[in-house]
């Protein structure tokens, strides 16, 4: 593609159109809900308890099975790929609760994690080591000794294992200490600075919206409103339904 | 004297035998979480396979290929390894417990067949014909059996430390980690049906082996050798000895073994003269109260899991 196709034409990483997706047959739990991330960003998605948040991650995960629409990861259909497939295309997957394995130790974590690429997995994994020191100190312990911060740094280094183009995180402050979550929201947005994009998934809205570039709020698994997160937070009326302390803020 | 040591031998070597599949079954189930409901069928695909393969001609039955004996246990071990793949491809994606229901329904298919195909392995006349291996060079007396009784030790001490290399491995990190939890193991690139199939193929082809030590052994197989019974004796060796731990599945394996002789000599001895007939029965109600007091006592086994002792400070 010439340079300048690529500069007018819109090319977003990944491209979610009128998804309908839910656990089991015939009983939906998103209805057609659309969201595009663009690359290098953090595209954040909010809504209340029970919206749909997490079903909308599962199925770009390939968790579960989508029953209309469409997903593009770099205009290349990936609606209907397997789970398993979808880390050779780039996408990994940061689940809301045991995202770790609790009775290996952090090295083996991330062997395991490591193993699918191939190449120099020492140099890779002391990389990222090196990233996160909290974990590099405690190599050898179980990682179901972590504390909860490091948890979530052990999961997100797990997804960077595995060289992502993206990575789909889901709450990963929840249960954190305020001072846990803004170092876990810091290091995503460190993240994007490396070329990884992401789509996040948070209850800590406030700080969730400082960082985040693009903002999706979503409703009884259908998009309400979107916008460039700065704006959102600026308007009198979507802070007033959607981001009034109350309902969103109080996880 | 050489009375009680031939016996220990003979007690010795079923033992070990059964040990090598309680083996097998802990890295279906300890390891992996695979449910084998036909344990039976995989030990007596391999008895069998071994005897067929092994055995010399005999009228009226397939068999008698006269192979190389070390050839013939591979290829016992080969049938039960076919057989588990056909049944894990079918059933490995769904639900759980569809391998249960599946495996428990191929025992019985297997039971039905030996018992009526006459054709292929005899009916219920079972196989003959099968020489054990090196008869010539050691009789069939004492010292036959002291030498099996140790090749089937050196047997069981391999299979043991394969394994404890296999879970140590990062294949093995992976089944714990499917077990753990499939999704995240999934998103991380891995393809949990696939690792769990070779699991279970592995597993299997250990009951395999098993059974046709088992068949050697006995120089014959019928399907009296495959009953459910054998299915229900593993699984409360697995579960008394301590599933997931393979040193727990060597112990619980000599130790039910050693309860069910022990009750089966302590009841054709002191048990009424009319009651003598449903001594068989007795041993499995006994049996039975064993396995589910240690359920409710003692779920874990008498030697549990390793790495669930060595995960202290995890609680939060
Ligand atoms: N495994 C499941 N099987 C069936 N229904 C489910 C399952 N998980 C969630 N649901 C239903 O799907 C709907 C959306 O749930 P989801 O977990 O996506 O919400 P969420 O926006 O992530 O909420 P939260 O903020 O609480 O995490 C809910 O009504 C929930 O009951
Ligand atoms: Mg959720």
């Amino acid at each position: 593609m010439p340079i300048w196709a690529h500069r007018s034409m819109p090319d977003p990483l990944l491209q979610v159109t009128g998804v309908t997706a839910g656990y089991v047959p015939d009983l939906p739990i998103l209805h057609g809900v659309s969201l595009t991330a663009e690359r290098g960003q953090i595209t954040l998605i909010i809504g209340p308890n029970g919206a749909g948040k997490s079903t909308l991650i599962k199925a770009i995960a390939g968790l579960i099975p989508v029953s209309a629409g469409r997903i593009a990861l770099e205009q290349q259909d990936v609606t209907h790929i397997r789970p398993d497939q979808l880390a050779a295309h780039g996408i990994a997957y940061v689940p809301q609760n045991d995202n770790i394995f609790r009775s290996l130790t952090i090295r083996q974590n991330l062997d395991l994690a490591l193993r699918r690429a191939g190449g120099d997995a020492t140099a890779r994994r002391d990389r990222l080591l090196a990233q996160f020191p909290a974990l590099d100190e405690k190599q050898r312990d179980k990682a179901g000794t972590l504390s909860g911060g490091q948890r979530q740094f052990l999961a997100i280094a797990m997804a960077l294992a595995t060289a992502p183009r993206l990575i789909l995180m889901d709450e990963p402050s929840a249960g954190l200490s305020p001072k846990a979550t803004a170092e876990v929201l810091d290091h995503a947005r460190r993240l994007t600075a490396d070329g990884v994009s992401i789509l996040l998934v948070e209850q800590n809205v406030s700080q969730a919206m400082k960082l985040a570039d693009h903002c999706y709020i979503l409703a009884e698994g259908r998009n309400q409103v979107d916008g460039p997160a700065a704006e959102l937070m600026g308007d009198k009326v979507v802070g007033e339904i959607y981001l009034g302390g109350r309902r969103m803020g109080a996880a | 004297m050489i009375g009680t040591i031939s016996y220990l031998v003979f007690f010795a070597t079923t033992a070990s035998i059964l040990a090598i599949a309680v083996l097998g079954l802990n890295l279906q189930w300890g390891n992996t979480g695979l449910f084998n409901g036909g344990v039976v069928a995989f030990f007596g695909a391999g008895a069998y396979g071994t005897l067929i393969l092994g055995g010399t001609p005999q009228d009226g039955h397939l068999g008698g290929y006269g192979l190389f004996y070390p050839l013939a246990l591979l290829g016992g071990m080969i049938a039960a390894g076919l057989m588990a793949w056909v049944v894990g491809l079918l059933t490995l994606r769904l639900r759980h417990d569809y391998l249960a229901i599946a495996t428990f329904g191929v025992a019985v298919a297997f039971e039905n067949l030996m018992r009526n195909a006459e054709w292929l392995a005899g009916g219920a006349k079972g196989v003959r014909g099968f020489e054990r291996p090196l008869r010539d060079a050691l009789g069939d007396g004492f010292l036959y059996n002291i030498a099996f009784f140790f090749t089937v030790l050196i047997i069981l001490i391999a299979v043991y430390l394969f394994l404890e290399r296999l879970v140590a491995s990062p294949f093995g990190r992976l089944l714990r980690a499917i077990r753990e939890d499939e999704e995240a193991a999934a998103s991380l690139g891995k393809t949990p049906s696939r690792i769990r199939l070779t699991a279970f193929i592995t597993g299997s082809v250990i009951l395999g082996l098993a059974g046709g030590l088992y068949g050697t052994f006995y120089a014959f197989v019928s399907p009296q050798d495959v009953l459910p019974t054998l299915t229900f004796q593993i699984w409360a060796m697995l579960i008394v000895g301590g599933a997931g731990n393979n040193r727990g599945a060597v112990f619980g394996a000599f130790l039910i073994w050693g309860a069910w002789t022990a009750s089966g000599w302590a009841l054709s001895r002191f048990a009424p003269i009319e009651a003598q007939l449903y001594t068989g029965s007795m041993q499995f109600v006994l049996i039975g109260v064993v396995i589910v007091g240690m359920l409710m006592w003692r779920p874990q086994g008498l030697l549990p899991e390793r790495l669930v002792v060595s995960q202290r400070g995890s609680k939060e």
